[in-house]
């Protein structure tokens, strides 16, 4: 395992993005920051800029204006950046697959390490889907 | 003085949902704002036209996170306003026990974003910490967290189960001296009242002017709120006041805000005090062909549906209006002439929620947009000219 690889799993700071989303999902990631889940404990930090970031959380059902601009900021972070998709809009676009405005489901645009279910998936479901995560970088 | 552009968004970390604003600033002075919304539109009016009226409520559901029983309730009004029905009294009392939950959850969790704007993140984590417990309560009712799934036309789809009320009003009691709490310290403190106090100040005629909705009217002294002015649900039935303040200013939406999440508290005891037997659903299967409106009063302000049916079990025409689709052009008035340091606090101010708001626009692959403002109206008067020739009106 890499140095910067090792460091990021102490800490993971993660940026979180919503393309397009109810905001439910996006409300459940701010709640796990607050006090009752805290994740920070595990020196999860949520970040401003997603070139401070090592995790992007992806919400939403990537629409036509978000697509793009989701793929430029992914490019944009610096490697290695893990991807956790949020929520059931962003693993398979949920109901929104019929949507005129909803083209692609968010695996096409940008490579995606984690899928966490749910509409919305509960605070827990998210730190369970994060300590996932940082299992299957350890093992690899 | 030259002036410079401040791009807010598309992703600021300071709003958890996608928007673009762009502020030009004279030195340190705003003078003229545009939004750029868009990055939130998913079609949830046509995806609700390919459901069946039962299936639609899903879909309204998902229009917003935080209001996910204010769409429902004004879709299922709608719905009931088509046949017309009245629906049973239990129902009633279930609905408005939840949508009240739903507004104390809906303010403490704007109170507690009213924090982090202001970089004052104690509040926020202390207000979020409470706003679990309410979660709880939702949780405990109706099974969900957030996406409540209890609403249909004619009814409600599940039941309570009587044994969880006494865990309820436990809950729903301890947070009341937390809420007192919260409020002396919010309402106390200096330097809130040195941020909050004369600044983005919204005047009775703009209210008026932009015809703004919820806390945002009530704060400026419009006593505008759909519970009181034309009741539905149990909302006639328990005794509620509705809170108006004069000045306009941020700091008296906080106590709008804070002020009426007492009065929820006290709809939900008494609804649950109250709570008749009987039928919850009047199991409603077919929908005549019809026009129908409904309105509930959101934590936001008035949200508005229409349907019309053509007898099929799929709603011909859905058109919803979220309150931030009113409330989000006054940032307009408000902002101009303050400070760059305010301009967020004046933006969350009338508690912004975009997913509710967004619409599109075409335009062609150069760019420009094929129909503006007075292109739709010439379509719409053609439309219903056509329409009111094929009805044989004159």
């Amino acid at each position: 395992m890499s140095f910067a690889v090792n460091a990021m799993l102490k800490s993971p700071w993660v940026f979180h993005l919503s393309t397009g989303s109810c905001n439910n999902c996006d409300i459940e990631i701010l709640d796990c920051l607050t006090p009752r889940f805290d994740i920070e404990r595990f020196g999860m930090l949520l970040v401003g800029s997603i070139k401070h970031a090592d995790v992007l959380l992806v919400t939403g059902s990537c629409n036509r204006k978000s697509a793009g601009r989701l793929k430029t900021l992914y490019e944009q972070a610096p490697q290695p950046c893990v991807v956790v998709a949020i929520g059931e809009c962003s693993l398979s676009r949920g109901l929104f697959i019929h949507s005129y405005n909803c083209p692609v489901p968010l695996d096409k645009i940008i490579p995606v390490s984690v899928y966490i279910p749910g509409c919305p998936p509960k605070p827990e479901a998210i730190i369970g889907g994060v300590v996932k995560l940082i299992q299957k970088v350890k093992g690899t | 003085m030259a002036k410079s552009v401040i791009p807010i968004g598309p992703w600021h970390p300071l709003q958890e949902e996608p928007e673009f604003f762009t502020l030009t600033v004279d030195g340190e002075t705003v003078v003229d704002m545009d939004v750029s919304i868009g990055y939130n539109h998913r079609g949830i009016e046509k995806l609700s036209e390919m459901k069946s009226f039962d299936q639609a409520t899903f879909v309204i559901e998902r229009i917003c996170g935080i209001c996910s029983t204010s769409h429902p309730f004004a879709y299922t009004r709608a719905v009931e306003d088509v046949i017309p029905v009245e629906v049973p009294d239990r129902a009633k009392y279930i609905r408005t026990i939840i949508a009240e939950t739903e507004r104390i959850h809906s303010h403490l969790l704007w109170l507690g974003l009213a924090g982090h704007f202001l970089g004052y993140n104690t509040i926020y984590h202390w207000v979020w910490k409470l706003r679990e417990e309410i979660l709880d309560v939702c949780e405990i009712l109706t099974g969900n967290r957030n996406n409540y799934a209890i609403f249909k036309p004619g009814g409600v789809r599940r039941d309570f189960n009587m044994d969880d009320i006494p865990l309820v009003l436990r809950k729903i009691d301890g947070i009341i001296p937390t809420v007192d709490r919260l409020k002396k310290a919010i309402l106390d403190d200096p330097v809130l009242h040195a941020r909050l106090k004369g600044i983005g100040i919204l005047t009775k005629e703009e209210v008026i002017d932009y015809s703004a909705l919820g806390p945002t009217a009530r704060a400026s002294g419009v006593a505008k709120d759909v519970r009181k002015d034309a009741p539905y649900g149990a909302y006639d039935r328990v005794d509620w006041d509705m809170i108006v303040t004069e000045n306009g200013d941020v700091f008296d939406k906080v106590v709008v805000r804070v002020l009426e999440t007492y009065e929820s508290i006290k709809i939900v005891k008494t609804c649950i005090a109250e709570l008749p037997g009987g039928e919850i659903d009047l199991n409603i299967k077919d929908i005549p062909p019809g026009e129908g409106i409904g309105a509930h009063e959101a934590p936001r302000g008035e949200t508005f549906h229409y349907i019309r049916s053509d007898g099929t079990n799929r709603p011909a025409r859905h058109k919803v209006r979220a309150p931030t689709f009113m409330n989000l052009p006054t940032y307009k008035a408000t902002v101009i002439g303050e400070t760059i340091s305010y301009a967020t606090i004046i933006l969350a101010a009338i508690d912004p929620c975009y997913c509710c708001t967004e619409r599109m626009a075409v335009r062609d692959v150069e760019g420009k947009r094929l129909f503006g403002g007075p292109d739709l109206v010439k379509l719409s008067q053609e439309k219903t000219a056509r329409m009111k020739r094929e009805m044989g009106m004159p």
